[in-house]
C-alpha cells in the first residue's frame, strides 16, 4: 500500500506558521511551518528530541508558542484554549496513554463526545426529552461507528487499565474519533504495539482517513518508518526545532539532509517489517 | 411438535422445507437474530424468506445453474445461512470451509470442489479468494457481505450480497414465479450439500449428502429429544462442521427454533449467557474450556464461596453417581441436591449460559469421565453423540436416564449400528451419505452394501449401548500386550486446569510417555501466584516448578490405572497444538501420525537416558508466515 500516487489536493485546513516555542534556553521549535490539506495523512518526523510532540502540543493548545500563528480553518485560533479547540474539530491521542483508567472502554469513548451533549442539567439528572433524544443519538454513533470500526466488542464493558497495551491504544483511538474531529493528532499510535497490532492501527488510520463516513484529516507523529513511508500523503521532518523538509515520501526519504540527520543513522527508527 | 407439524418423506427437499416454514411462521415470528453494534436484531421468517429469495435469484442471473458448487467461508452469521440456503435452493451445492484453513487448503477444495462462486463474509476472505483465483479456474464470481476495508476493490466479479440481491430482485420482476419454480424442481435424492471431512490422515474427502440423508438425520434426533419452535440456539461453532449443519439447517429447519448469532466470535462466550440456549451441540473441547474456566474462576474466588462449592459439588457429584448407576435418588439426596442447587449450581449455571439447557450434546472426538461427570454433577444433561460426516452427523446418542460416561449411548431410529468381526463400528440408516465426490476408491472402501464403515473400534456393551474404543489407527499395544486408548489418558490429563493439551505415546514400547501443553493463562497465572518471572510461552514452560506443577496433574491422571498404562515420562512442549501447524484437524482432533514424525526428536528422547532433547524445526503463524525456531526442552521421569 502506497498512499503517495493520490495525494489529496483539498483546501489548506490546518496552518502553522514560523512557530517559534522555546523552554527557558532550549529552542524546541525554531520557525517552523506546516500545511496540511483536508483529507491527508500528514507525517511529523524526526529523531527523539526533534519537537514533534511540541508541536502537536502547540496545535492543540497544550503550548502556546511565543512566536507564529496557527490558523485551522481559515481562523486563527492561537488565543484558544485546548477545549475550545477540540469543540472546533481537533481531537488528539497521546504518546504515553493518558485514558481514564478506572472507567471501562465505553465510558472512556463516551467521555470524548460529551462535548456534544447539550442538554442542561435539569433534562440531564431526569433522562428525558432532549438528553434522552441525544443520549440514544450518541449511543448509535459510538456502538455503530466507532466500537465496531476499531473491532473492541469484546472489551466493550471492560475496566481500561485492566486492558493489554494494545488495545488501550486503540481505546484512545476511539475516544479521539467521539469528538467527531475534523483533524485528528496522532501521537506515536504505534509505539509499543507489536507487529500484528501495527498493522492493525495503520488499518484504522487509513480506514477514519479514507472512509466515507470518517474522512478524517491525520497530523501523524511516528518512529516506524515503514509505516510512515507506507500510509503518509506527505512527511515533515524536523531537526531539533528547526524544518529539514516537508514533502512527498518518495522524496523525502532520498533527501540526503534527511538521511544524514536521521535515517542512516539510527537503526531504532527502521521499520519492524 | 404440534399443530401444523411437517412430516419429512422422500419427496421433501431442504428448499421446500425452508418455504413452507417462511410460509407458516411469516413475520409474526423471529428466525434468526445477530448481534450488531450492542444489540440483538431480529429477523423474521418473512425477512428471511425474502434474503434467501433474492440471493438465489442474484446468483441465477449470474448464471448459477443446478448442481453447480458454491464455496463459502466466513463467522457464522445470518448471511451465511442465506447464501446456503440461496444456493439450495437454487438446486446448487453449498461447500463450506473452515474459517481459518489456510490458502493451500482453499485452493485444493475450491478446485476440488470445482466450485464457480465464492461467498466470503469481509475483506479477509476476499484476499483469500483474490489470492487463489489464478489458480481455480472455475471460480467466476465472489460475493461479500462486510463492507469494510472493501472501498478499494473494483473487479468486476466482486460484488456485494446486495449488489446480488438488486440482480434478483430485478430477475424476480421479470419472472415472478422462477423462484418457486426452481424450489419445486429439486428432489430429496438430490445432493444439498458438498462436505469435506478434516480427515486426521490424508487430504480432506467431500462428502456428498442429499437433502433426504440431512433431514432423515434431523428427524431421528428430534425423535429421541424433541425440540420446540419456541427454542433458542445458538449458532457459533464453523458451518464447516457438520454438527452445526445438523443443529442449524437440518433440525433447525424442522422445528422452527431461533438461531442466535453472536457478535463475534470473541465475545460468544458471553452472548450464549445472554441468549440461554435449550439445546447446545458442541465439541468436547468447548466443554473441556468451561470445566477449565470454572476451575479457574474457583481457584480465584473467595473462602466462603470455594467452600460452598465444594460442599455443592459434592452433593451433585454423588447424585450424579446414582443417576449413571441408575439407582433410585433417596428424597434427603434429592433435598440435599435443592440445596446445591441453591447456593451454587443455580449461579454457576448462569455465568455459563446453561440455565434453561435442556439438552446439551457433545461429539466429534472422545470426551473423558471426568468432563463428563463435572457437567452432571452441576445438574447439566450433557449427553454423547456419536456420527460422523458421512452419515450426515449423528447415528448414536445417549438416551434421557440412560446416561453411561463411557459409552455413547444407543442408536437413533431407523439406524442399525453392529459391529464386525475386526471390531469395526459399522452403521445402516436413511442418513447414510452418497460417496466422496471425485474419490470412487475411497467411497468404495467406506461405502459396502448400504453400511458406512466408519474405521473406528467399538463394541456393543451388555446394556445395548456403543463403546467407540478409538479410532482403529490410534489404538495402542502397551508393553503386556494389552491395547489401550491413549485419548482416555489424554482427557484424563485434560481436565486439569493447567493442562491445554496431552499427546500420550507408547504403542509397542516399553513404557508410556507424555509431551504436555501447558495453558498459559492458568500457569502464567500459577507462575505470578509463585514469583515465577517468565517472558514467553516457551519459557514458561520449561521452569522446573512447572515441570513439577505438571508432574502433579499426571501423577493424579494416572491414579488408579494399571501400571503399564501409566505414564512414566514427560516433555513440556515450547508451544500448543495447533492446526495451522498441522498437528490438530480443523476440528482440534489429534494427528498422530502426522506428531510422530514431527516430534521425532522428542519420542526418541523419551525413550533414551536423556534429560533434555534439541529440537530444530519450523513453525507457522496464523497469516501463513513461517518461522524456524531452535530450543532445548527438558525431560521429566516421574516416579510409578
Amino acid at each position: 500500500m502506497n498512499n503517495t500516487a493520490e495525494v489529496p489536493e483539498g483546501d489548506v485546513i490546518l496552518r502553522l506558521e514560523n512557530i517559534h516555542m522555546a523552554f527557558g534556553k532550549v529552542q524546541a521549535l525554531n520557525g517552523v511551518d506546516l500545511e496540511v490539506r483536508k483529507g491527508e495523512i500528514h507525517s511529523i518526523i524526526g529523531p527523539n528530541g526533534a519537537g514533534k510532540t511540541v508541536m502537536m502540543n502547540c496545535i492543540n493548545g497544550l503550548y502556546r508558542p511565543q512566536k507564529g500563528n496557527i490558523y485551522f480553518k481559515g481562523q486563527n485560533i492561537n488565543g484558544l484554549s485546548p477545549h475550545k479547540r477540540a469543540e472546533l474539530g481537533i481531537g488528539r491521542t497521546f504518546q504515553k496513554l493518558e485514558l481514564y483508567g478506572g472507567m471501562t472502554v465505553l465510558d472512556n469513548i463516551r467521555m470524548g463526545s460529551h462535548i456534544h451533549l447539550k442538554s442542561g442539567i435539569l433534562s440531564g439528572s431526569i433522562y428525558v426529552g432532549k438528553t434522552k433524544k441525544e443520549e440514544i443519538e450518541e449511543r448509535e454513533f459510538i456502538e455503530e461507528e466507532i466500537i465496531d470500526l476499531l473491532e473492541i466488542e469484546s472489551i466493550r464493558d471492560q475496566v481500561a487499565h485492566m486492558l493489554p497495551y494494545g488495545l488501550q491504544k486503540r481505546v484512545e483511538l476511539g475516544r479521539a474519533l467521539a469528538l467527531r474531529p475534523e483533524v485528528i493528532l496522532l501521537d506515536e499510535p504505534m509505539a509499543g504495539l507489536n507487529l500484528e497490532e501495527v498493522e492493525d492501527m495503520a488499518r484504522f488510520i487509513l480506514d477514519i482517513n479514507e472512509e466515507e463516513r470518517w474522512k478524517v484529516t491525520c497530523v501523524l507523529v511516528e518512529h516506524d518508518m515503514g509505516v510512515v513511508m507506507d500510509i503518509s500523503h506527505r512527511v515533515l521532518v524536523l531537526d531539533f526545532g528547526n524544518m529539514i523538509t516537508d514533502g512527498l515520501p518518495g522524496d523525502v526519504s532520498k533527501n540526503p539532509q534527511v538521511v544524514k540527520a536521521y535515517l542512516g543513522e539510527e537503526d531504532l527508527y527502521i521499520t519492524r517489517r | 411438535m404440534g399443530e401444523g407439524e411437517i412430516q419429512i418423506t422422500e419427496d421433501l427437499t431442504i428448499p421446500q422445507l425452508f418455504y413452507r416454514q417462511c410460509k407458516r411462521y411469516g413475520s409474526g415470528k423471529v428466525a434468526m437474530r445477530e448481534k450488531e453494534f450492542g444489540i440483538w436484531r431480529p429477523f423474521t421468517w418473512q425477512d428471511y424468506l425474502d434474503n434467501v429469495k433474492y440471493l438465489c435469484l442474484g446468483m441465477v442471473s449470474l448464471g448459477l445453474k443446478r448442481g453447480d458448487k458454491v464455496a463459502m467461508i466466513g463467522d457464522n452469521r445470518p448471511e451465511g445461512v442465506w447464501a446456503e440456503m440461496a444456493t439450495m435452493c437454487a438446486g446448487a451445492i453449498p461447500v463450506w470451509l473452515f474459517q481459518d484453513c489456510m490458502m493451500d487448503e482453499v485452493k485444493y477444495i475450491v478446485n476440488h470442489s470445482d466450485s464457480r462462486f465464492f461467498v466470503g463474509e469481509t475483506q479477509e476472505e476476499v484476499d483469500k479468494a483474490l489470492s487463489i483465483m489464478p489458480d481455480c479456474r472455475k471460480l467466476e464470481y465472489v460475493i461479500w457481505d462486510d463492507p469494510k476495508g472493501m472501498r478499494r476493490y473494483h473487479q468486476e466479479f466482486l460484488m456485494s450480497i446486495k449488489k446480488v440481491q438488486e440482480l434478483g430482485r430485478e430477475l424476480d420482476g421479470k419472472e415472478p414465479d422462477l423462484f418457486e419454480k426452481l424450489i419445486n424442481e429439486g428432489h430429496s435424492e438430490d445432493i444439498c450439500l458438498l462436505f469435506y471431512t478434516s480427515g486426521t490422515t490424508a487430504l480432506p474427502k467431500g462428502a456428498l449428502l442429499t437433502h433426504y440423508n440431512m433431514l432423515s438425520m434431523g428427524q431421528n434426533l428430534m425423535a429421541v429429544d424433541p425440540c420446540y419452535d419456541t427454542d433458542d440456539f445458538v449458532s457459533y461453532l464453523p458451518f464447516a462442521w457438520i454438527g452445526e449443519q445438523m443443529m442449524s439447517i437440518s433440525c433447525g429447519l424442522q422445528v422452527g427454533y431461533t438461531l442466535n448469532f453472536p457478535e463475534e466470535p470473541e465475545t460468544s462466550q458471553h452472548n450464549i449467557r445472554e441468549i440461554g440456549p435449550h439445546v447446545m451441540f458442541a465439541a468436547p473441547r468447548l466443554y473441556e474450556g468451561l470445566t477449565r474456566q470454572v476451575q479457574v474462576k474457583y481457584l480465584d474466588s473467595t473462602w466462603i464461596k470455594r467452600k460452598a462449592y465444594e460442599v455443592a459439588t459434592k452433593i451433585g457429584y454423588y447424585v450424579a453417581d446414582l443417576k449413571f448407576e441408575r439407582k433410585p435418588i433417596p428424597w434427603y439426596w434429592k433435598a440435599l441436591n435443592y440445596f446445591a442447587y441453591v447456593i451454587m449450581q443455580k449461579k454457576l449455571k448462569d455465568h455459563l449460559g446453561m440455565s434453561r439447557l435442556r439438552h446439551a450434546y457433545t461429539g466429534g472426538a472422545a470426551m473423558g469421565p471426568d468432563h463428563f461427570r463435572f457437567f452432571h454433577a452441576l445438574g447439566v444433561n450433557l449427553k454423547q453423540i456419536y456420527g460422523q460426516t458421512e452419515i450426515a452427523g449423528i447415528s448414536v446418542v445417549h438416551r434421557d436416564g440412560d446416561i453411561k460416561f463411557d459409552t455413547v449411548g444407543t442408536a437413533i431410529p431407523e439406524t442399525e449400528v453392529k459391529i464386525t468381526e475386526d471390531g469395526e463400528i459399522i452403521s445402516k440408516s436413511p442418513s447414510v451419505f452418497q460417496g466422496y465426490y471425485k474419490m470412487e476408491e475411497e467411497t468404495e472402501k467406506t461405502l459396502k452394501d448400504g453400511w458406512l464403515y466408519s474405521g473406528d473400534t467399538g463394541f456393543i456393551d451388555d446394556d445395548g449401548h456403543l463403546v467407540v474404543f478409538d479410532r482403529t489407527k490410534d489404538v495402542m499395544i502397551l508393553n503386556d500386550s494389552r491395547p489401550f486408548a491413549p485419548q482416555y489418558l489424554e482427557s484424563r490429563l485434560k481436565f486439569s486446569p493447567y493442562v491445554q493439551d496431552a499427546w500420550v505415546i507408547g504403542d509397542r514400547l516399553p513404557y508410556v510417555t507424555a509431551v504436555m501443553c501447558i495453558d498459559y493463562s492458568v500457569v502464567g497465572k500459577w507462575a505470578d501466584g509463585h514469583k515465577i518471572n517468565y517472558t514467553s510461552y516457551p519459557e514458561l514452560s520449561q521452569d522446573p516448578k512447572i515441570y513439577d506443577l505438571i508432574q502433579k496433574q499426571i501423577e493424579e491422571a494416572n491414579k488408579g490405572l494399571p501400571a503399564p498404562a501409566r505414564i512414566k515420562k514427560f516433555v513440556n512442549l515450547f508451544k500448543a497444538f495447533d492446526a495451522d501447524d498441522d498437528e490438530l484437524t480443523r476440528t482440534s482432533k489429534l494427528r498422530r501420525g502426522f506428531m510422530a514424525e514431527r516430534y521425532k526428536d522428542i519420542v526418541e528422547a523419551l525413550y533414551k537416558d536423556s534429560d533434555t532433547v534439541h529440537l530444530d524445526m519450523t513453525i507457522t503463524y496464523e497469516d501463513g508466515r513461517i518461522q524456524p525456531i531452535k530450543t532445548d526442552l527438558r525431560i521429566q521421569e516421574i516416579g510409578i
